[in-house]
């Protein structure tokens, strides 16, 4: 795929052996015209580059730089910076209950939803994948979920479900269970938003249902006239097939899991109660940030996020050397 | 393979018949799970339905969809709102923040991507590592310092921090989405344009772009999706109530809100999902395939 790309100018001025009438009236050939050529695509190139180089330095790199700095400062919006070495650092691990409890808590909910939405979104995704009727239809139902899952509207409804008098309690009561409320309860509240993050599989479902079509049956029929049963070949053929697009949505799940936001802050309030079990990393580096204005406390969060996230996904691509299959064929 | 051209015979229904009807149960135990799953997964948001449609006192009454006296009321009384609560001013402030987004992240990342995919420069490896590499960046490490910076400018409380880094392809996924899209496009349009006296401007204009509408049309409906859901950069910069988008107006309407007016904080979220709702049934296709194929590269 990719050889097909490369090399614009060795390529294609060269299929044509009869020289074209060119802007330049002159046969393509010799090294300077290549290199004049080359160079006015670069200059047309980074002129079609403007606003992404803008936007990087300004907004991306530049920000980032800056709150490396303010990581190791004290920090209010008003006066300077005052620089208080690795204080902020120490702080989070050693003084600070609430920074610990954070971590554990997304840690937790990562370990939980991510998993969950993977085996839901695949085990559903084998279902719809052969020949069932409806699968448009299906699939575009599933999917939906994922479209408003991260908004306002669904956070709030989701305070009412799982209220004191919300409809699983309602539907709990039929069979003659009572329970409190499972938000204002510290030990259910963040299973919620599990919940919450588990419900919007659809994506990750789409993705693998594209994944199945592409394994071909031929080795499905290999593996039955083998003698696999349909474990054996869901284990030895679904899932090294489909190992490239489960480390996409793993990837794809995790990093999104670790920035969920607007779900914490709905269900809770703004404040991650009840007693900080659903204190998100994000909930707190925004109320350390922007509640508190301790804007250098909440730079050197943002560090230990970034350097913790690249660390994950680095094993994760380690990793995927052993359990990742990219075919030949493909 | 002979069934396939040939009109099936009673004989041989007679002879297939225990295994269609093994394929059929299955068909249907399929089917049932299918529609468990879905009743079970849509629930809430029908029964939200069905309570923004009841008065305040009956929203919580029953566990059932359409059940009590029906009634627009909450509709009426959410839309009108009260205090620092105006509706019509909150859809109003989304509608033209999404907009601007889209506008921005079609022009900016095609511009971007076009570069990345059929023109070669220096520094090209690199430069792409470099979208690559914010693809995966959270993007709590510049919250922070781009608040300071918008509140240098003077920004805060306009939508420009919203939507002008919009314009500077900052959406990295989209850049990404769109150079795998214009990759696949067959080299010799280009140089048919080239020929027909197409500078690089004219064929990113007349032969890309047109070529594009599907991972342009991804990329539009994504923006919408994720700027109007978005709550965390609104509460940031749009600090005055006038300015506030929807997902600010819910927020606050659910602070705010005791047992008295669920059923108008449920009939304005379920108006909150509307637009969404409207844009995936009318683009259902494209948005389906077009995020299978991007996760297939």
């Amino acid at each position: 795929m990719k050889k097909n790309d490369t090399g614009p100018d060795g390529g294609r001025t060269q299929v044509l052996p009869p020289p074209p009438p060119t802007p330049q009236g002159r046969p393509p050939a010799g090294p300077r015209r290549r290199s004049r050529r080359a160079s006015s695509e670069n200059r047309a190139a980074f002129a079609f580059l403007t606003p992404w180089l803008i936007g990087m330095l300004v907004f991306t790199l530049g920000p980032m730089l800056f709150s490396l700095y303010l990581a190791f400062t004290r920090y209010d919006l008003s006066g300077a910076p005052e620089w208080v070495g690795f204080a902020n650092f120490e702080r989070m691990f050693t003084t600070d209950p609430r920074y610990l409890d954070s971590v554990s808590v997304t840690l937790t909910y990562v370990a939980w939803s991510v998993p969950l939405l993977l085996a839901v979104s695949l085990g559903l995704a084998m279902l719809l994948n052969r020949g069932l009727r409806f699968l448009t239809g299906y699939r575009a139902l599933f999917y939906l979920p994922s479209l408003i899952g991260g908004s306002v509207a669904v956070a709030a409804l989701w305070r009412q479900i799982f209220g004191e008098e919300g409809i699983v309690n309602k539907a709990l009561a039929l069979v003659g269970i009572e329970h409190t409320s499972w938000i204002g309860d510290p030990d259910s509240a963040l299973y919620t938003i599990v919940i919450l993050q588990v419900w919007t599989f659809g994506s990750a479902m789409v993705i693998f249902l594209a994944g199945l079509r592409q394994v071909p049956q031929e080795l499905y029929d290999a593996a039955s006239v083998d003698g696999a049963g349909a474990l054996r070949r869901f284990r030895s053929v679904t899932l090294p097939m489909l190992s490239p697009l489960i480390f996409f949505n793993l990837l794809l799940s995790v990093v999104n899991a670790f920035q969920a936001f607007t779900s914490a802050y709905v269900v809770s309030n703004g404040s991650g109660g009840p007693s900080d079990s659903t204190l998100f990393y994000t909930l707190y580096l925004y109320e350390q940030g922007f509640a508190q204005l301790n804007m250098g406390y909440a730079a050197a969060m943002a560090w230990v996020l970034v350097l913790g996230l690249a660390l994950f996904t680095g094993c994760l691509f380690l990793s995927s050397r052993y359990w990742v299959h990219y075919g030949d064929e493909r | 393979m002979s069934t396939t051209s040939a009109p099936p015979r009673p004989r041989r229904l007679l002879f297939g018949n225990r295994p269609t009807r093994s394929r059929l149960l299955r068909g249907l135990a399929k089917h049932s799970v299918m529609i468990v799953t879905l009743t079970l997964m849509l629930y809430p948001l029908l029964w939200m339905f069905g309570a923004s449609l009841r008065p305040d006192n009956q929203v919580f009454n029953t566990l059932g969809l359409w059940t009590g006296d029906l009634t627009w009321d909450n509709y009426a009384d959410g839309w009108a709102g009260g205090g620092q609560l105006n509706f019509s001013r909150f859809f109003f402030n989304s509608l033209t923040i999404t907009v601007l987004s889209i506008v921005g992240n079609l022009i900016a990342c095609a511009l971007t991507a076009y570069a990345f995919a059929r023109l070669e420069f220096r520094f090209k490896k690199p430069l792409f590592a470099l979208v690559i590499g914010t693809l995966l960046l959270p993007y709590h490490v510049t919250l922070v310092p781009q608040y300071i910076l918008f509140n240098q400018l003077d920004w805060v409380g306009t939508v420009l921090p919203l939507v002008v880094p919009k314009f500077m392809a900052t959406d990295a996924f989209f850049i990404f989405l769109m150079v795998q899209f214009i990759r696949a496009l067959p080299p010799s349009l280009d140089d048919a344009a080239r020929l027909d006296g197409c500078g690089h401007w004219g064929i990113f204009w007349r032969v890309v772009i047109p070529l594009s509408v599907p991972a342009l049309g991804t990329t539009a409906l994504f923006t919408f999706i994720n700027t109007w859901n978005d709550f965390l950069g609104p509460m940031l910069y749009l600090t005055e109530p006038d300015a506030w988008t929807v997902s600010q107006g819910l927020a606050t309407f659910l602070d705010a809100t005791g047992q008295s007016a669920y059923g108008s904080l449920f009939a304005m979220s379920t108006l909150s999902l509307v637009p969404v709702l409207a844009f995936f049934i009318a683009a259902q296709k494209l948005l389906v395939e077009g995020i299978a194929t991007s996760g297939l590269k």
